[in-house]
C-alpha cells in the first residue's frame, strides 16, 4: 500500500488535501479544508508502504478507534476517519503553536513555572482517564496548549482505551513507547493502568526542573528495566535549593509502585494546584537513592514486581473522588458540623484513596474595608484554618488525604462551587442550617450549591430531635397532653 | 418488509436454549433499538421448557427475511448420537417428544454455515463446523478466521461472549466488549465475534445477551437483556427437566 490517494488538490471524502506540513517516521500531516469551514484541520496519514515500522499500522488503527470517541478541550477534535479499505486517514483540529517539546533546549525551567505546566497536564490526564483512555506516551512532544491555555494531548498510537480492543497487546513482543518515559509496569506488559501516565509525567517534572532525566536515555530493554528496582537521585541532590514540596511531588510520581503514587490525575492536579498543602514526608527530605539492600531487595523479591489484577479504570478513579466538605465555623454550628463529620467519616471510610478538602468562606462585607486582624489582633484567615484542622481531626486522616482552604467572598455559594469546578472535585458535602434569619433573608447556600454543582451534592442536616410541631392552628401535638 | 439495500442493522441470536422468557426481551430489545433483519446462530431447543414456541417463533422470522444456521443441539434431535452430558441429553429427549414433525425438519434442513456479503454466520466455529469446537484462546480463534475468507465471523455455541481480530500480519488480540457499548470492526483487519447466549448466559451474568451489527458503521454492540429468569426456571422445573438447569439460570453459569 503506497499513499497515493493523498496529494496537494486532491478531494478525499470531502476533505480537500492543502500542503504537507509533517513528515514523521510513522506518519505524514497534511492541512486539509472542509466547504464552508474555517476551523484548521489536519489529516493524518499512516505510513504503511513495504518495510514500514508494523507500529504505524497499529498505531494508527487505534487513533482511527480512540480519537471519534474522545471530546473536549484537552484532545483535537476529530473530524472523520477513513479505513484500510481505501485509504487510511485521521482528519483532526488543527492546534495552532508548538509541542512542549520546543522547551527543551530552555531547561531548566523555573519551579513555578513547570508547576503550572505539569498541573495543566495533569487536568488533562484526570479528563482523558475520565473517557476510559490512558495516553501512554506522555513526554513533552506529545503536548500542546490552546490559546485560552488548556494543555491538549495528541498522539493515541499507542493509547489503551478500556472499552474497545486493546490491538498493541500482543503485537509487540517489546513494550513499545518512548523508552526515557515508560513506566516500570509497562516493561511487565501492564498496559491497564492509568498511574502510568503519572509516572511518564512525573519524569517530565523531574526533566524540565533539572534539566537531568531521571532514567537517562537508554532505549534497551536492560537499561529500560534497571527502573524496576533503581530509584533515580532525588532533585535536590542535583539542585540544592529544589523546593521540598516539589520533590515530594515528583518522587511520588516515579514511585515504582503504581499504587504508591497519586491515586489519580485529579488528586496531582490537585496538589500541584496547592503547593503550600503539600504533605512533606521522607520522600522530601531525601538526598541520595534507596540504599543497595533496598535496591537488591526490590530486584530480587519478586513479589515486589508482579503486575496486580486488573481493576477497571472506571471503577478504580471513582474510588479515589476529592471529596470537599463545606464547614460553618460560627458559633452555634457545632450540632450540623458534628453531623457533617459523620457523614464525611463514612464516604472516607469506604474509599481509602478519597481524599478530603475542608473549605470554609470568609465572607467579605461589601461596604466596609475587610480588615485581616480582628478586634483582638489575630489572623482571621488562621484561625479558620485552625478551626478547620480541629475539626477534622477526629476522622484521623493521613495528612496527605486531607487539605484545608479558607476562600475569601462576598458570595459564600459562588465560592464553594468556583472552588469545586477549579479543583475537579468529585462530591461536595454541605450542611444545611435551620431556622436561621441570615438564610430567610440571603436565600440557601448549600440549595444553590446543590442546583448549580457540576458534582454530586450531598446536603447534611443536624440528626432530627423531638419534633417541633405547628401547633398553632389545631392545638395538637404528639407531645401535648390532653 | 424492508428493502434489502437499505438494511444495516442487523440483530443476532444464538444459544436461545428453548428459554421463552429470555428470547422475547431480547427480540423487543432489538426492534426497539430498530434492527432490521434477525440472525440467528444456532442452538434453538434443548435446557430450556419452550421449544415449541421458540422453533416456531424462528420458523416465522425466517420466512419474513431472517436467516438461520443449525447448532450442536438442533443437530441432536434428528442425529441421537451426539455426544453430550447427562442434563443436556434428557433435555433433547424431551424436547424431540415435543416438536412437531415441521419442526422437527425445519431444525435438521438448516445450514451450517451462511455467507452473507463479508460475513459468515456459522454456531461453533468455521474451520470445521460439524465437529462443534469451542473457541477458547486466540489459537482457536486464529483457525476459525483462516478457514473463511469473510471479515467477519459471527459464532456462539462457548455462552461466553468476546471479540477477537486478526491483523494483517496475522497477529492476534482478544477482548470481552462491555455491553452496550459499540465497538468498531476496522477494515484493515478481520474479526471473528463470539456472542453470549441469549437463553444460558454462562459468564456469571443471568441477563440474556446478543449482538447488534451495523454494517454500515461497522460497529458491533454486545447487548444485555435483563428478563423474567424465575420464570423460565419455574418453567423447566414444571416440566421435569433436570433442576440444575433452572438454578444455572440463576446465576449465570
Amino acid at each position: 500500500m503506497v499513499n497515493t490517494l493523498v496529494e496537494p488538490g486532491a478531494v478525499i471524502d470531502g476533505f480537500t488535501i492543502g500542503e504537507c506540513v509533517h513528515r514523521g517516521g510513522m506518519a505524514e500531516l497534511w492541512s486539509v479544508t472542509w466547504p464552508d469551514s474555517d476551523t484548521p484541520m489536519l489529516m493524518k496519514v499512516p505510513k504503511v508502504s513495504e518495510g514500514e515500522d508494523p507500529a504505524a499500522i497499529v498505531g494508527f488503527e487505534m487513533e482511527q478507534m480512540i480519537m471519534p470517541r474522545l471530546s473536549g478541550p484537552h484532545v483535537p477534535a476529530c473530524f472523520g476517519a477513513g479505513d484500510f479499505a481505501r485509504q487510511p486517514y485521521v482528519v483532526m483540529e488543527q492546534i495552532p503553536g508548538e509541542t512542549l517539546y520546543q522547551r527543551l533546549r530552555e531547561l531548566p525551567i523555573s519551579y513555578e513555572e513547570a508547576r503550572a505546566i505539569v498541573g495543566k497536564i495533569a487536568t488533562a490526564l484526570a479528563d482523558l482517564h475520565t473517557q476510559n483512555v490512558i495516553h501512554h506516551d506522555i513526554k513533552p512532544s506529545s503536548i500542546m496548549f490552546r490559546p485560552s491555555g488548556e494543555a491538549v494531548l495528541i498522539d493515541f498510537g499507542l493509547s489503551h482505551h478500556n472499552q474497545l480492543p486493546d490491538l498493541l497487546q500482543e503485537e509487540f513482543r517489546l513494550p513499545y513507547g518512548t523508552a526515557p518515559y515508560m513506566a516500570p509496569e509497562r516493561l511487565l506488559g501492564v498496559r491497564d493502568d492509568p498511574r502510568s501516565d503519572l509516572f511518564s509525567l512525573g519524569v517530565l517534572l523531574y526533566f524540565f526542573t533539572t534539566g537531568v532525566r531521571p532514567f537517562g536515555e537508554s532505549e534497551t530493554l536492560r537499561g529500560m528495566r534497571r527502573r524496576l528496582w533503581r530509584d533515580p537521585y532525588p532533585p535536590l541532590k542535583l539542585k540544592a535549593d529544589y523546593p521540598p514540596w516539589l520533590q515530594e511531588v515528583v518522587l511520588r510520581c516515579l514511585e515504582i509502585e503504581p499504587v504508591w503514587r497519586y491515586p489519580t490525575a485529579s488528586q496531582l492536579a490537585f496538589e500541584l494546584a496547592h503547593p503550600d498543602q503539600v504533605k512533606l514526608t521522607a520522600r522530601s527530605e531525601r538526598r541520595d537513592r534507596d540504599p543497595l539492600s533496598t535496591v537488591l531487595r526490590r530486584r530480587f523479591n519478586r513479589e515486589l514486581t508482579q503486575p496486580k489484577p486488573k481493576a477497571e479504570l472506571a471503577a478504580q478513579l471513582a474510588s479515589c473522588p476529592i471529596v470537599a466538605v463545606a464547614l460553618d465555623t460560627a458559633e452555634g454550628a457545632d450540632e450540623l458540623n458534628e453531623a457533617l463529620r459523620v457523614t464525611a467519616g463514612r464516604i472516607l471510610a469506604t474509599l481509602p484513596s478519597a481524599r478530603l478538602a475542608c473549605l470554609n468562606v470568609l465572607k467579605l462585607s461589601r461596604v466596609s474595608i475587610d480588615k485581616t486582624l480582628d478586634e483582638q489582633g489575630n489572623n482571621k484567615h488562621i484561625d479558620r484554618m485552625v478551626s478547620l484542622r480541629h475539626w477534622a481531626s477526629p476522622l484521623k486522616l493521613d495528612d496527605n488525604r486531607l487539605t484545608v482552604h479558607v476562600l475569601e467572598a462576598m458570595d459564600p455559594a459562588a465560592a464553594i462551587l468556583e472552588f469545586a469546578a477549579v479543583n475537579h472535585v468529585d462530591h461536595i458535602v454541605i450542611g444545611a442550617r435551620r431556622n436561621s434569619l441570615a438564610r430567610t433573608l440571603l436565600g440557601s447556600v448549600s440549595a444553590k450549591v446543590a442546583t448549580e454543582a457540576a458534582c454530586s451534592v450531598t446536603v447534611v442536616r443536624p440528626p432530627r430531635l423531638a419534633a417541633v410541631p405547628e401547633l398553632a392552628g389545631t392545638g395538637k401535638g404528639p407531645d401535648k397532653e390532653s | 418488509m424492508v428493502d434489502a439495500e437499505e438494511i444495516v442493522l442487523l440483530a443476532i441470536f444464538t444459544d436461545i436454549h428453548a428459554n421463552r422468557q429470555a428470547f422475547s426481551a431480547c427480540l423487543d430489545f432489538a426492534r426497539a433499538r430498530g434492527a432490521q433483519r434477525m440472525i440467528f446462530l444456532g442452538d434453538y431447543v434443548g435446557y430450556g421448557a419452550d421449544p415449541e414456541w421458540t422453533v416456531e417463533t424462528v420458523m416465522d422470522l425466517v420466512n419474513d427475511g431472517a436467516v438461520a444456521v443449525r447448532g450442536n443441539h438442533d443437530n441432536a434431535i434428528s442425529t441421537p448420537s451426539e455426544s453430550m452430558n447427562a442434563e443436556a441429553q434428557a433435555a433433547i429427549e424431551w424436547t424431540r417428544g415435543r416438536l412437531s414433525a415441521a419442526q422437527r425438519r425445519f431444525l435438521s434442513e438448516l445450514p451450517m454455515t451462511l455467507q452473507e456479503d463479508d460475513r459468515l454466520y456459522v454456531h461453533s466455529e468455521a474451520s470445521s463446523p460439524g465437529r462443534w469446537r469451542y473457541v477458547q484462546s486466540t489459537a482457536d480463534a486464529a483457525r476459525s478466521i483462516v478457514a473463511s475468507d469473510a471479515q467477519i465471523t459471527l459464532c456462539g455455541h462457548i455462552h461466553l461472549p468476546s471479540l477477537y481480530s486478526m491483523s494483517a500480519a496475522a497477529k492476534m488480540t482478544s477482548f470481552v466488549p462491555a455491553p452496550g457499548v459499540p465497538v468498531p470492526l476496522l477494515g484493515g483487519r478481520r474479526w471473528l465475534a463470539v456472542l453470549g447466549s441469549v437463553g444460558q448466559p454462562r459468564d456469571r451474568n443471568p441477563a440474556a445477551a446478543f449482538a447488534m451489527l451495523d454494517t454500515e458503521t461497522r460497529e458491533i454492540t454486545y447487548c444485555r437483556v435483563p428478563y423474567d429468569v424465575d420464570a423460565a426456571a419455574q418453567r423447566i422445573r414444571d416440566n421435569g427437566l433436570p433442576l440444575w438447569l433452572a438454578d444455572r439460570l440463576m446465576v449465570g453459569r
